[in-house]
């Protein structure tokens, strides 16, 4: 399969790449791993006219203690993410979630930036950079601007980002020894979650969903009914409230409700609600 | 302005990496697949294309070191850098010990995940010296091997990782 033709130009910075999509706006893409970008290229579901290829901007790749949070740059790669001594000390979570993207081969060129700036439902990191409460950082011609992951996905591969804006890093609160879960359910080892659930609790509870509606989600119903003092089994009922899985090849919506419901409780006792 | 777009005559991009120690130079389109310049351009076609979904990794080769799926990258992307295909592993007539270790082992029944099952090794291996097998079976989830054949591959794989030959040659043949 090969893509629709472009053009293609590499940046050595990211006011470079910021000044590429001011020029050309919608026509043009942010090329970092392209683990997401080009599968849909090569499908011609994403026929893009420019490229701009941001995948040298290694200023962009780190992960840094800021105190009370962990700043990851967008170009830090899983494979980087997953080993990483401040990621595994303060956020083991999103650390532990990076080694479950895809496999090795994916985790060599995939990045955080481009997994969570795709906006897929069904990707790990950004239901996982939601329930940590973690924070985008946006810049733009204008300059920098922070967004909630609360806030950041709109709709199915549609996010907060400004077509002449570039997503430069992952700002996630420290986890401050918070127990924590990701249960991934797929049936081929490589493959996207058919259903995902991540859990983090440290006296309040933090439940968010991958692939069970158009953007990844907190199961607030969850969150709320272990606040009241529910078990992990009761809480659990109310795992796909508010939802609106798909239905595909893989499962159909009515089967992926259950497996959130089965998923979160496992979370849930593995975090020890 | 689909049509403009379609129409329109596009810019090609030169590029130049080293593929197992030569050099190559081409003027490509930008759409060019990685896998493709190896295979078309390099005439190397050890490099196997399978699924072109991302999924089989019969296409994996080394960039800079790291195992990578070649269908999924664009040859621009690689400009300038260093790259080993299986052609590469063997230096002066001699197997790298990973294929030697799927010779020994039988590891390849059709043969056609083969090229990138030891691409994958070679990288895996470079990482994780000491793995388990679990580990190796974790490590080998990028490659499909329609054969079914990979409890031999794993064999081989943990006959590799124990070679003391593996040491001696480091992570691309001798040359590393």
């Amino acid at each position: 399969m090969i893509p629709a033709s472009f053009d293609y130009v590499r940046v050595d910075t990211a006011e470079q790449a910021i000044a590429a999509l001011t020029e050309r706006g919608d026509d043009a893409k942010l090329l970092a791993g392209g683990h997401s970008l080009l599968p849909l290229m090569k499908l011609r579901l994403a026929t893009p006219a420019l490229l701009v290829d941001v995948g040298r901007l290694r200023e962009l790749s780190y992960v840094r203690d800021a105190g009370d949070h962990v700043a990851v740059g967008a170009l830090t790669r899983h494979c980087e993410l997953e080993k990483d001594l401040v990621a595994l000390e303060h956020v083991p979570l999103l650390a532990h979630v990076a080694a479950q993207v895809g496999d090795p081969q994916v985790r060599h060129r995939g990045t955080i930036g481009g997994s969570v700036a795709h906006g897929d439902p069904a990707s790990d990191l950004p239901a996982t950079v939601l329930a940590l409460g973690g924070t985008l950082v946006l810049r733009g011609p204008e300059g920098e601007r922070t967004v909630a992951a609360a806030d950041f996905h709109h709709g199915f591969l549609e996010t907060a980002l400004a077509p002449d804006e570039m997503l430069v890093e992952v700002r996630v609160p420290k986890m401050n020894g918070a127990r924590w879960s990701f249960q991934k359910f797929n049936r081929r080892a490589q493959d996207w979650a058919i259903v995902g659930v991540v859990a983090l609790h440290n006296g309040t509870t933090a439940v968010s969903l991958v692939n069970m509606g158009s953007v990844p989600i907190r199961a607030t119903a969850v969150e709320e009914a272990v606040a009241r003092g529910d078990g992990a089994t009761v809480a659990a009922e109310q795992a796909d409230v508010g939802t609106e899985p798909s239905s595909d090849v893989n499962a159909s919506s009515e089967y992926r409700r259950h497996l959130a419901r089965v998923l979160v409780r496992r979370a849930l006792e593995e975090v020890g609600v | 302005m689909l049509a403009a777009v379609a129409g329109r005559k596009r810019a090609h991009v030169k590029v130049s990496v080293s593929i197992n120690g030569a050099d190559y130079e081409q003027d490509v389109e930008p759409r060019l697949l990685l896998a493709h310049f190896i295979r078309e351009v390099a005439g190397l076609t050890g490099t196997n294309i399978g699924c072109d979904t991302t999924s089989c990794g019969a296409c994996t080769v080394l960039v800079e070191g790291e195992s990578v799926k070649s269908c999924t990258m664009l040859a621009v992307q690689a400009d300038g850098m260093t790259i080993t295909t299986i052609e590469g592993l063997a230096t002066d007539g001699k197997l790298h010990p990973i294929q030697e270790a799927f010779r020994d082992h039988h590891a390849l029944q059709c043969g056609f995940c083969t090229p990138g099952m030891v691409m994958a090794l070679v990288s895996f291996l470079a990482e994780h010296p000491d793995p388990t097998e679990r580990e190796v079976r974790e490590g080998l989830e990028g490659n499909l091997c329609r054969c079914t054949g990979y409890h031999n591959i794993v064999v081989a794989a943990l006959a590799a990782a124990r070679s003391s030959d593996l040491a001696g040659v480091g992570l691309m043949g001798g040359s590393a």
